[in-house]
C-alpha cells in the first residue's frame, strides 16, 4: 500500500504543476483562456455538490445561488467599495457559507423533496434581489471593471498567469475534498447518505453532519463564484439563475458525483460539449436534457463510476490476508461485578395514535448476561427496540442505561453512551466497502480506542471475530444475505458497546447459518457482552439466553429464566392459543 | 374594498391553475413516492399544442381541446416509459434529477420547434366578461374556477367511488402489498402518469389565454405548485387545493399592495415561513421512517 500511495501522490504533484505551469509559459488565445478559466471555477463549485450530493446525498438545487453570492461579493467588492480582492473574496466565501448554513439549520431536519423545493426557493429569491435591487447590484446591467488580485506586489492582470491561479486553486480544492472522503466526517457522510437511520443508530449526529456538508459546498460555491467574477471582469444576474443551478448539477451527475475526480472530469466536458456541438445549434439543450435522463438510467455513477466499476470487475474483488488480525479487546471493559443491572426499562410506553404498541413494560438487563425478548408477531419487540436506541420517541416512562436517563436523547448520543444495535431488515452502508462500514462503528463518540491502535484496527479486529476479515476490502453488496448480517454486527462490536441490541438476527439464515450466529452468541457470552436480543426461533433463544421476557399485545406477560418462561401457561397460550378455544373448534 | 374583492377573485383563478398543477404532483408523488420536476411543462405542452391547433391549423376551438387532452394523455403513457419506468426501483434522487432533465429537454425541445417568441391564445368565450357592483368577473378566470371545483369533485368521485380509484389508492399506499392482492402495480403508475399529464395539460389549456404562451410559463407555474402543495401538506389533495388557493391569493395582494417586482418570491417566502413553523403543513401529517 505505501508505495501505490507515494506513486499516487507523485502522479498527482506532477500533474498539478503540469497544468498550473502551460498557462504560464505557453500563451494561449484569449477565447481558450476564457473557457478554461470557466472550467476551473465552475469545477470548484461542482466540488461542492459532490461534498452534498456524492457524499452526503443531500440535494442542493441552488449552488449557481452560492456561486452568485461570491461573485457579487467580488464585483460589489472591487468596484463599488473599492476594497481589496482578497478581503472582497473572504467576504464573498464567508456570507456564501453563512447563506448556506443558516439554510441548512432551518431546513436540513426536513431533507428529501423538501430540500429541493427549498434551495429552489432560495434560488429564485437571490435571482429575484440580484435583478430588482438596482441601486445595489445594478440590475439586469451587471457590472463591469471587476479588479484581478495582486500577490505579492504583481498584479495579476495577465490571463494567463489568472489562470494559473485558478487551476492551482481548483488542483487544492480538489485534493482537499478527495481527502475529506477518507475522513471520520466524510464517511459520516456516506454513512448518511446510505443509510441516514442506521448511521444515527452507530453514533453519527446525522443532522449536523448534513449542516456541515452542506455549508462547505456552499462556501466552495461562493469561493468558486469569486474566482470567477474576477477572472470575467463582467457578471450579470443571468449567470446565476436556477438554470445554471442544473447545469452545475448535471456536471456533477455526468461525471460521477461520488469522486472529485468525475466532477471535475464532468465539468470540463459540459463545458467544452456546446463548443463540440455546435453544429447542433437549438437542439443543444434539448440534446443535453435527454443526456441527462440517459445518464441517470445508464450510469447512475456517471463516467468516472462507471469507468471504476470496469477497473473494479477487470482486478477482481481483492482479498486480505487473514494472517495478521488482531484480537477483539472485547473482555477488557466488561469484566466488572457480575449482576449488577445494566439496563433499566421503568413503564415506558410507545404510542402510535391510538395503538398503544408498548403498553408501560418494565425490564431489567443484568450484566454479562444474554437477555432475551419474545412474544408473537405484533407483541411490540421490535417497537420497543427502536424506543429503546431511539429511533421512536418515547410516549412515556424512563429508560436508564448504567444509572443514567437516556429515553430523551437522539440515537447517536446512546451510541455514544455505549448502546450498540443490529436490525431486522439489514441496514449496511451500501455504497462502502465491508471495512468502511465497520470503521465508522468503531469510530463511535466515546469509544474506549486502546492507545496506539486505530479505529481501523478495532475494525479489522471485529471483522476478524466475525469470521470476515479476507472479505474487508469488498463492497458490502456483494456479499450473501448471512454474511452481512454478520458484517452489521461486527459493525456494532467494533464500537464496543455496553450493551448490544440484536433485532432478530436469525432472520432469513438458513440452519448452517443459524448454527454459525449460536457458536458466534455463545463466544460473545463468553466474552462477558450484555446483549438483549429479539428472536422467534425458540430453539436459538433457549441455547443462548439467560433471561428470557415474553411480550403479548405491548404489555409484558411473563419474565423469568428460561425454563420456567417457556412452560408458563400464559406464554404457551400466546403462542398457540387458548387450550380451550381449540377444544370449542 | 371593491379593489380587494377584485383581487381576491383574481387570485383565487390564479390560485385555481396552481391547484390543478400540484394535484397532479400529489398523485404521481403518492403512487411513486417521487416528485415530479416535469409537471409545470406539462401545462406549457397543453398550452403549445392548443396554439397549434387553434391558431397555426385554425381549427375549432372545441376539437383543440379534444385533441390536447388526447395528447397529453398519450405523452403522460410516453413519459412513464421513458423517464420513470427504468428507475422505478432506485432511490428517489436519480428520478428527480431524470424528471429534472426532461424538464430541460421539453422546454428546449418546444424552443427548437416553435422559437422562442411567445404567443398568445384567445380565451373561450368571445364575452370579456360581467361586472357586479365594484368587480369585474373575468370570464377565463370564471372558466378556471368553475372547471377546477368540477374536476375536483370528479376526482373524488374517481377515487372513493370507482374500483379502479381503489386500486390507484391501494398502489399509492403499499405497492407490495397491492402486487400481491393481483393489482397490476406498473399499470397503476402508468396510469397515473396518464392522468397527471391530462392534468397538466388541461391547466396549460385553461391558463394559455391569460399568460403568454411561452416555453418557460410551465416551469414558474409548477415551483409554485410544488410550494403550494407543500403548504397544504405533501402528499394530501384537499391540501393541495388549498395551497393553490392560498398561495394565488398572497401572490395577488402581495403584487398589489407591496411590490411587483418581486411577485413571483412571495410564494417562496411563504414556503420558507411554513417550514420553518409547521413543515408538514396545513393538513399534512408527520410520518416517521419504519426501522
Amino acid at each position: 500500500m505505501p508505495t501505490r500511495r507515494l506513486g499516487g501522490a507523485i502522479v498527482f504533484v506532477a500533474a498539478a504543476a503540469a497544468t498550473i505551469a502551460v498557462p504560464l509559459v505557453h500563451p494561449m488565445p484569449a477565447y481558450s483562456l476564457n473557457l478554461l478559466m470557466q472550467a476551473s471555477t465552475y469545477a470548484i463549485a461542482v466540488f461542492g455538490l459532490t461534498i452534498v450530493l456524492g457524499y452526503t446525498g443531500q440535494i442542493n438545487l441552488a449552488q449557481a445561488a452560492f456561486f452568485g453570492i461570491g461573485a457579487y461579493c467580488v464585483a460589489l467588492g472591487t468596484t463599488t467599495f473599492a476594497l481589496p480582492f482578497w478581503i472582497a473574496l473572504a467576504l464573498g466565501i464567508v456570507l456564501a457559507g453563512v447563506a448556506g448554513a443558516a439554510l441548512g439549520l432551518t431546513t436540513l431536519r426536513l431533507g428529501g423533496h423538501y430540500l429541493a423545493m427549498v434551495t429552489i426557493s432560495f434560488q429564485t429569491i437571490l435571482s429575484l434581489v440580484l435583478t430588482n435591487w438596482i441601486p445595489v447590484t445594478r440590475g439586469p446591467d451587471g457590472i463591469s471593471g471587476i479588479k484581478r488580485p495582486t500577490v505579492a506586489g504583481y498584479a495579476l492582470t495577465d490571463s494567463g498567469v489568472y489562470l494559473a491561479l485558478c487551476f492551482a486553486a481548483l488542483w487544492i480544492v480538489g485534493f482537499f475534498v478527495w481527502r475529506l472522503g477518507h475522513t471520520r466526517l466524510g464517511r459520516h457522510m456516506q454513512a448518511v447518505r446510505d443509510n441516514e437511520l442506521a448511521a444515527g443508530v452507530v453514533g453519527v449526529d446525522t443532522y449536523r453532519t448534513k449542516v456541515i456538508a452542506f455549508t462547505l459546498s456552499s462556501v466552495l460555491g461562493g469561493f468558486g463564484g469569486g474566482l470567477f467574477a474576477s477572472g470575467f471582469s463582467y457578471i450579470s444576474p443571468d449567470q446565476f439563475s436556477f438554470a445554471e443551478s442544473v447545469v452545475f448539477l448535471t456536471m456533477a451527475l455526468l461525471g460521477g458525483v461520488r469522486s472529485p475526480f468525475g466532477t471535475a472530469l464532468g465539468t470540463a466536458l459540459l463545458i467544452l460539449l456546446p463548443e463540440w456541438l455546435r453544429f447542433l445549434k437549438v437542439v443543444y439543450l434539448a440534446v443535453y436534457g435527454a443526456a441527462v435522463i440517459l445518464i441517470m438510467v445508464f450510469m447512475p455513477e456517471g463516467i468516472w463510476g462507471f469507468a471504476a466499476g470496469l477497473v473494479r470487475r477487470v482486478r477482481g474483488a481483492p482479498t486480505e490476508p487473514a494472517a495478521s488480525v488482531p484480537p477483539l479487546p472485547l473482555t477488557t471493559r466488561t469484566a466488572q461485578s457480575d449482576g449488577t443491572t445494566l439496563l433499566r426499562v421503568s413503564k415506558i410506553s410507545k404510542h402510535f395514535g391510538g395503538l398503544k404498541a408498548v403498553d408501560e413494560v418494565d425490564l431489567e438487563v443484568r450484566r454479562n448476561e444474554v437477555h432475551a425478548l419474545i412474544g408473537p408477531n405484533g407483541s411490540g419487540k421490535s417497537t420497543l427496540l427502536n424506543v429503546l436506541s431511539g429511533l421512536y420517541v418515547l410516549s412515556g416512562g424512563e429508560i436508564r442505561l448504567e444509572g443514567e436517563a437516556i429515553g430523551a436523547l437522539p440515537p447517536h448520543e446512546r451510541a455514544a453512551r455505549g448502546l450498540g444495535r443490529t436490525f431486522q431488515n439489514i441496514r449496511l452502508f451500501t455504497a462502502m466497502s465491508v471495512l468502511d462500514n465497520v470503521i465508522v462503528g468503531a469510530e463511535r463518540p466515546g469509544n474506549p480506542v486502546e492507545p496506539g491502535s486505530s479505529a481501523r484496527d478495532l475494525a479489522r479486529a471485529a471483522l476478524g471475530f466475525v469470521g470476515l476479515a479476507d472479505r474487508a476490502q469488498r463492497s458490502v453488496t456483494s456479499l450473501s444475505y448471512g454474511h452481512q448480517r454478520r458484517v452489521e454486527i461486527a459493525r456494532a462490536l467494533a464500537g464496543n458497546p455496553r450493551l448490544l441490541l440484536l433485532d432478530e438476527p436469525g432472520a432469513g439464515l438458513n440452519h448452517v447459518e443459524k448454527d454459525d450466529l449460536v457458536a458466534l452468541l455463545k463466544r460473545l457470552k463468553g466474552h462477558g457482552l450484555t446483549i438483549l436480543i429479539i428472536d422467534h426461533d425458540m430453539n436459538l433463544v433457549e441455547k443462548v439466553a439467560d433471561h428470557i421476557t415474553v411480550l403479548n399485545f405491548g404489555r409484558r406477560i411473563a419474565d423469568g429464566a428460561p425454563g420456567e418462561v417457556l412452560r408458563h401457561p400464559d406464554v404457551i397460550a400466546a403462542y398457540l392459543g387458548e387450550v380451550k378455544d381449540r377444544a370449542a373448534a | 374594498m371593491g379593489i380587494a374583492l377584485q383581487l381576491l377573485f383574481t387570485g383565487l383563478g390564479v390560485g385555481s391553475i396552481y391547484a390543478l398543477v400540484a394535484l397532479g404532483f400529489v398523485l404521481i408523488y403518492r403512487a411513486t413516492n417521487v416528485v415530479n420536476f416535469a409537471q409545470g411543462d406539462f401545462a406549457m405542452l397543453g398550452a403549445f399544442s392548443m396554439v397549434v391547433l387553434c391558431i397555426d391549423l385554425g381549427w375549432p376551438y372545441w376539437l383543440g381541446i379534444v385533441l390536447t387532452i388526447i395528447t397529453m394523455a398519450l405523452f403522460g403513457a410516453l413519459f412513464n416509459l421513458g423517464v420513470y419506468y427504468p428507475l422505478r426501483h432506485r432511490t428517489f434522487l436519480p428520478v428527480i434529477i431524470s424528471t429534472i432533465g426532461a424538464s430541460i429537454l421539453l422546454e428546449n425541445g418546444v424552443l427548437a420547434a416553435y422559437g422562442p417568441r411567445p404567443q398568445s391564445l384567445p380565451g373561450v368565450f368571445a364575452s370579456q366578461g360581467f361586472s357586479i357592483g365594484p368587480v369585474f368577473f373575468d370570464s377565463q378566470y370564471l372558466t378556471i374556477l368553475a372547471v377546477t371545483v368540477f374536476g375536483v369533485a370528479l376526482q373524488y368521485l374517481f377515487f372513493e367511488r370507482t374500483l379502479l380509484g381503489k386500486k390507484l389508492q391501494a398502489v399509492s399506499q403499499d405497492k407490495e402489498m397491492a402486487s400481491l392482492l393481483g393489482i397490476p402495480v406498473a399499470f397503476m403508475i402508468a396510469l397515473t402518469f396518464v392522468y397527471s399529464a391530462t392534468l397538466g395539460g388541461l391547466a396549460g389549456i385553461l391558463v394559455a389565454p391569460i399568460l403568454f404562451v411561452s416555453v418557460q410559463m410551465g416551469a414558474s407555474i409548477a415551483l409554485k405548485a410544488f410550494a403550494a402543495s407543500i403548504i397544504g401538506g405533501f402528499g394530501d389533495v384537499t391540501g393541495a387545493i388549498v395551497g393553490g388557493l392560498a398561495l394565488g391569493v398572497i401572490e395577488t395582494f402581495g403584487a398589489a399592495y407591496i411590490s411587483v417586482p418581486y411577485k413571483d418570491g412571495f410564494a417562496f417566502l411563504v414556503l420558507f415561513v411554513f417550514l420553518l413553523i409547521r413543515p408538514q403543513g396545513i393538513f399534512g401529517e408527520r410520518v416517521a421512517e419504519k426501522a
